[in-house]
């Protein structure tokens, strides 16, 4: 009976301890996601109370033009954002993993940006990336080229965004990789060296397998960020020009704050859970293959 | 002597590149209107202090600043106190649904924000915390990220630490205060640290739960101010110099601390 007493009192300990955070994040983290399904088979404008709409809004979603066109579009920035981002971040990581001078001031460069807000991003881009009298276009009138609209123009717009974001996420991906590549152990590359391994061949053979593990959660994290593309659309281009920036994040504000249809954008925005459970999903089975470890 | 490294010729521009934004960005907060709007952009000829003081008299960048600090503040402190007992409960303590709960709570990291948020929007509307700072506090209060990190640093810990003092008679409450409190130093300021950027430099939460003036933060406001301002960049540059200032200050001082942060939160 003493015994069962102390479990009695170890269950009302752990819920004393746990129950704040747990309801809190219950009652905002857990209750919404099923809430929200629900929204996705109502009409609604998030004001007043919904009628139910049965399957309506998933067949808006598959017959709508704008839905497709955000999908490709966000699918175009995944595709060049997360690759450029890890082709840029693993050889900063290589450079600023050696005992150089001056080697701490580089990392602090390159990190700064890790704590720029997006809004105030959107803000210097957008003066750099001024059609009329931008830093970008005097570089380009420099060297003799012609002046860009970059955000003004609807055929550049995506790729400006995509150029702002890398910027603000390569530090984050230069620290993940410094920090894989100090775990290498310095015995395996001085083995590498002894036989006759140059600089080269070392971080083909060794390095590069030895940090697979932070390509793979790049890959996840910078995936799953990249679709939820949407504050620095909001703050350069809000969509525009002509829609050449309206991702599915956006398309989903705006119907559900502008077109007020809270249910159409319920029901994007399970899509959008769908497709970054999807990728994650693949992507952790690809790693998995792909994983080595150092005994 | 040692030959310098020919890596500088990579690295060095490189670096030039990374911080020119945030460089102009200061260079055109202290610029003439007209000087900001010159082709090629040059220099400025003098310190205009003025966009400073115009910035703070046409907005109220004073109490979005006040708001903001007050929002990163409050959630700081609620992360550490009640992640610090859940992580806790959930590495030590066996208790009856305990594994279920955690489960449930890590399964909400995968959930984007854009899914939670329509219906968080209408839980606010009817607790009447919309346009009020309680809105911006109450769902980031305690996150299921910072339960997680303090479990997984919990169960790091060896057990015979808590077991002394439990033998000795001290309540779980005062174990965790008195013996493992110290130890907790460094995890709890990584999860401090991470709570206020997040916190501070979010965005589309406010944007859609703020509408009056009063309640912005910062990073709203400044959007706000930005539709207002297109045409002078040099105040609108002084607002995002203000704006930034704390987190940058924050980096400057604590930059090693911060770079190991985010390695182990994985998080911008």
């Amino acid at each position: 009976m003493t015994l069962d007493r102390r479990k009695l009192a170890d269950h009302a300990a752990g819920w004393g301890f746990a129950a704040p955070a747990v309801v809190l994040i219950g009652v905002f983290g857990l209750v919404p996601v099923v809430w929200s399904f629900a929204l996705s088979f109502q009409h609604t404008d998030l004001t007043s109370p919904g009628t139910f709409a049965g399957g309506e809004n998933y067949a808006k979603l598959v017959a709508d033009p704008l839905f497709w066109d955000a999908a490709r579009r966000t699918l175009v920035y995944v595709a060049l954002f997360v690759p450029v981002t890890l082709a840029l971040a693993l050889p900063i990581a290589v450079m600023l993993n050696q005992r150089i001078r001056g080697v701490v001031l580089y990392r602090l460069a390159v990190s700064v940006p890790l704590v720029t807000s997006t809004v105030a991003t959107g803000i210097m881009f957008s003066w750099l990336a001024n059609p009329q009298f931008g830093l970008v276009n005097a570089a380009l009138d420099a060297v003799g080229l012609p002046k860009q609209g970059f955000f003004s123009d609807p055929g550049q717009a995506l790729f400006a965004v995509v150029a702002m974001t890398v910027w603000g996420w390569l530090g984050f991906a230069v620290i993940i990789y410094l920090a894989a590549l100090q775990n290498v152990p310095r015995d395996l590359l001085e083995a590498s060296s002894l036989d006759g391994c140059g600089r080269a061949r070392s971080f083909w053979h060794v390095e590069l397998p030895l940090v697979s593990p932070a390509t793979g959660f790049l890959l996840v994290w910078l995936t799953i960020n990249g679709l939820q593309l949407f504050d620095a659309v909001y703050v350069t281009t809000k969509g525009g020009p002509l829609r050449a920036t309206t991702v599915l994040v956006y398309h989903l504000y705006n119907e559900a704050f502008v077109s007020f249809d809270g249910g159409y954008a319920a029901a994007i925005g399970c899509a959008v859970f769908v497709l970054i459970a999807a990728f994650t999903l693949l992507q952790l089975r690809f790693n998995r293959r792909s994983h080595y470890e150092v005994r | 002597m040692r030959r310098p490294s020919a890596l500088h010729l990579v690295l060095l521009p490189l670096s030039v590149v990374m911080v020119t934004p945030l460089v102009w960005m200061l260079l055109v907060s202290v610029s003439t209107q007209a000087e900001s709007r010159r082709f090629p952009p040059g220099l400025p000829s003098g310190i205009e202090w003025e966009n400073y003081l115009a910035a703070m008299r046409d907005a109220p960048l004073g109490s979005w600043l006040v708001n903001s600090f007050v929002v990163s503040v409050v959630c700081v402190a609620g992360n550490l106190v009640l992640c610090s007992l859940a992580g806790y409960a959930f590495a030590r303590i066996r208790f009856l649904g305990g594994r279920v709960a955690f489960f449930l709570m890590l399964a909400t990291l995968m959930v984007p924000f854009q899914i939670v948020m329509l219906p968080l929007l209408i839980m606010m509307r009817s607790l009447g915390l919309v346009d009020t700072l309680g809105a911006l506090i109450a769902p980031n209060l305690a996150t299921a990220f910072g339960v997680f990190l303090m479990r997984q640093f919990f169960t790091t810990l060896p057990r015979e630490l808590e077991e002394a003092a439990r033998i000795d008679g001290a309540s779980r409450l005062r174990t965790l205060l008195q013996v493992l409190l110290p130890l907790m130093r460094p995890t709890l300021a990584t999860l401090a640290v991470l709570t206020f950027l997040q916190t501070w430099n979010d965005f589309l939460w406010p944007l859609i739960v703020v509408q009056s003036p009063d309640a912005m933060t910062v990073q709203l406001g400044l959007q706000s101010f930005q539709g207002a301002h297109t045409t002078n960049w040099p105040k609108l540059m002084a607002g995002t110099v203000l704006s930034q200032l704390p987190v940058l200050l924050v980096f400057f001082f604590a930059q090693r601390f911060f770079v190991r942060s985010v390695a182990a939160a994985g998080i911008k």
